[in-house]
């Protein structure tokens, strides 16, 4: 220790020109980078908003409400996107997020030998790496044909029933909301999981001896100390993969159906606003292209809402500890 | 390249549904002249009329004809104007998946009604009143269509307009569909049919061919039950004659041995070129495409150009400026 304190006194009394303007430097591109992404971030909701100006004169908040998106007569409503992108996210968060953290718990804990859980952690971070054009054509190929007749029973059964029932109320195709939903599940579940374990593992140590030294069980411990103390850990990383869920185009675009007639059922093809822009926005022009522009402005306000939600959460949560 | 002149390089962009076919040009085309060397990006016709008047490519593609107001923004460096060439013609086909039902004909009102979705059914009486020897499922009919802007789409939703009295869609190449399923790009639909049994759509005959889809026999104007060829495609042209911008439009075609869904696809040309090389070479890959080209176009499923509107396009080529030589 008294060695180490002695050396770095010795550095700092023979600092050169050179090494304090090297620091200096660093220290100004970091900055400059960190603005940068800033200023990128606001550069592209501000081009995105002046060209969405026609359309949001045009149609007003109505836009977010209308369910006709029809090119040919120039009326565009973005309802059936915004509810397609929330509800296919929603269905994800909804399978993706307990299965991502008890991944993380199985390979944070050494509830496994070592030499099983290196593959198996190396293994679930690969799942991030597949292209999403894979998933889209496993979706179509292997997920769609296993889904078909788990989906025609949910669709049999729940016939009638109120509420729930609305949900199924369509038959089952190949390509449909639900589909969407599963494969996005299944893409954003390695964000999750890796994160999770992440933040897991960098629990100090001395929390879970001090948890045991109480006499706090093992899952007492995991539950109300280690995942308390990651919690702001695991957050952001569902918040990621909500991003990505609501974001992410290719996989669904080749899923969803690509309709905009408005359904509740989630066996109903529907679009989301990551879709609608794909397909349409290399074709468009005029008011289309505004219309498309106003539907992405939509998406980045859904996005920056639910950021500030889970900022919400995590201080909340923080301040009960 | 062994006679010093150097190689001239030639990109075009557009329409995705001759791109079978002009990739196939422009490949043979190189073994004709190994000078000559095009590349296409079948980015789609919107794309390829946005990078026409933008001037990032040497030439443009469209299934639709250019409108007055993209004319109007033509560079006024580039000369007078430009220069739309028909090249080939596409013809709209439904292709289907039905287990056991081979040569499925449809009426007008019938395929009206799938479009519409008031025909929900495969055993719907409108269905089997025409094909009476064919074992028609009760199960749902799920009609997939394009998602993303397409000039198919524009081609197909024409012929709806004329054809179809309950079609309250409009026609462009992207409209608003009461039913069905979208699948992105020809090979999306293609996919689409080809999994799920019991799927009808439309794509572009080469593209239905290629993947072996079978394909429905459609009632024309006359009444006549038509099975898709690229000759009874043909008939829809013959006769026609082309306006002054070489536009041939037949939205729902009279004669009595038409195919109904035919349309001709456009190459966009400038007027001068700053390279007359370019147009130079421009101008005989053209000319060398409507005559030597011609064994590909039927090969791969395309309608051949009537000789009458040939014969004009080699006149409208003229006007492009060539080096003087």
């Amino acid at each position: 220790m008294a060695l180490a304190t002695d050396n770095t006194q010795g550095m700092s009394w023979h600092r050169t020109a050179t090494s304090r303007f090297l620091d200096k430097g660093f220290f100004w591109l970091t900055a400059a980078f960190g603005i940068g992404v800033g200023i990128i971030l606001l550069a592209i909701a501000f081009q995105v908003g002046r060209d969405a100006i026609p359309s949001i004169q045009k149609f007003g908040l109505g836009f977010l409400t209308a369910t006709r998106w029809n090119p040919v007569e120039d009326i565009y409503g973005a309802w059936t996107q915004i509810y397609g992108t929330l509800v296919t996210s929603f269905m994800a968060l909804l399978l993706a997020v307990p299965v991502g953290v008890g991944v993380a718990i199985v390979l944070s804990e050494d509830f496994l030998p070592p030499r099983l859980q290196k593959p198996l952690v190396f293994m679930v971070e690969l799942l991030a790496a597949i292209p999403s054009v894979v998933y889209g054509l496993w979706g179509i190929f292997v997920l769609a044909p296993l889904l078909q007749g788990p989906a025609m029973w949910f669709y049999k059964t729940f016939a009638g029933v109120p509420v729930l029932g609305s949900l199924f109320s369509t038959p089952p195709t190949g390509r449909g909301v639900y589909i969407a939903g599963i494969i996005l599940a299944i893409m954003i579940l390695p964000i999750i999981s890796a994160i999770s374990r992440d933040a897991l593992v960098a629990v100090p140590l001395e929390l879970r001896q001090a948890a045991y030294g109480l006499g706090a069980s093992r899952w007492e411990t995991l539950f109300r100390v280690i995942i308390p103390a990651a919690f702001s850990g695991i957050v952001g990383g569902v918040m990621l993969a909500l991003g990505r869920a609501m974001g992410e185009t290719m996989a669904v675009t080749m899923l969803i159906g690509n309709s905009s007639n408005p359904s509740p059922s989630l066996f109903a093809q529907g679009s989301t606003i990551s879709s609608l822009l794909a397909n349409q926005f290399a074709e468009a022009d005029g008011l289309q292209v505004s219309s498309l522009m106003y539907a992405a402005l939509v998406l980045f306000g859904l996005t920056l809402l639910v950021n500030i939600l889970a900022e919400l959460l995590v201080s909340r949560v923080k301040l009960k500890m | 390249m062994t006679g010093g002149g150097g190689a001239i390089t030639l990109n075009g962009a557009g329409a995705s549904a001759p791109n079978p076919l002009y990739q196939r040009w422009f490949a043979d085309y190189n073994k004709v002249d190994p000078n000559v060397q095009i590349s296409y990006q079948s980015v789609g016709s919107g794309a390829g009329v946005k990078q026409f008047i933008e001037q990032t490519v040497d030439f443009g593609a469209s299934d639709d004809p250019l409108k007055d107001a993209d004319r109007g923004k033509y560079p006024s460096a580039r000369g007078a104007g430009p220069v739309q060439i028909p090249t080939t013609g596409i013809f709209v086909v439904f292709a289907y998946n039905l287990d056991g039902v081979e040569n499925l004909k449809l009426s007008r009102e019938s395929y009206c009604g799938i479009v519409d979705g008031s025909i929900k059914t495969w055993n719907d009486p409108k269905l089997t009143k025409e094909n009476p020897d064919a074992k028609l499922p009760d199960t749902p009919i799920t009609f997939a269509y394009r998602s993303d802007g397409s000039g198919t789409t524009a081609v197909f939703t024409k012929h709806l307009v004329k054809s179809c009295p309950n079609w309250k869609g409009g026609s462009g190449k992207s409209v608003e569909w009461p039913t069905g399923t979208g699948a992105k790009g020809n090979e999306g639909v293609t996919a689409q049919i080809q999994q799920a049994s019991g799927t009808i759509g439309y794509t572009e005959f080469s593209y239905a061919k290629e993947n072996a889809l079978k394909v429905a026999t459609l009632q024309n104007k006359a009444g006549e039950f038509i099975t898709p060829s690229p000759e009874a495609a043909e008939k829809a042209l013959v006769g026609v004659e082309p306006d002054k911008n070489l536009v041939v439009s037949v939205p729902d075609p009279e004669q009595k041995d038409a195919y109904p869904i035919v349309s001709l696809t456009y190459l966009l040309l400038y007027e001068q070129y700053p390279d007359s090389a370019k147009a130079d070479a421009l101008k005989k890959m053209v000319n060398w495409a409507l005559k030597d080209g011609k064994a590909a176009v039927a090969e791969l499923g395309y309608i051949p150009l009537p000789d009458e509107i040939a014969t004009k396009v080699v006149t409208q080529l003229d006007t492009i400026k060539v080096a003087s030589k």
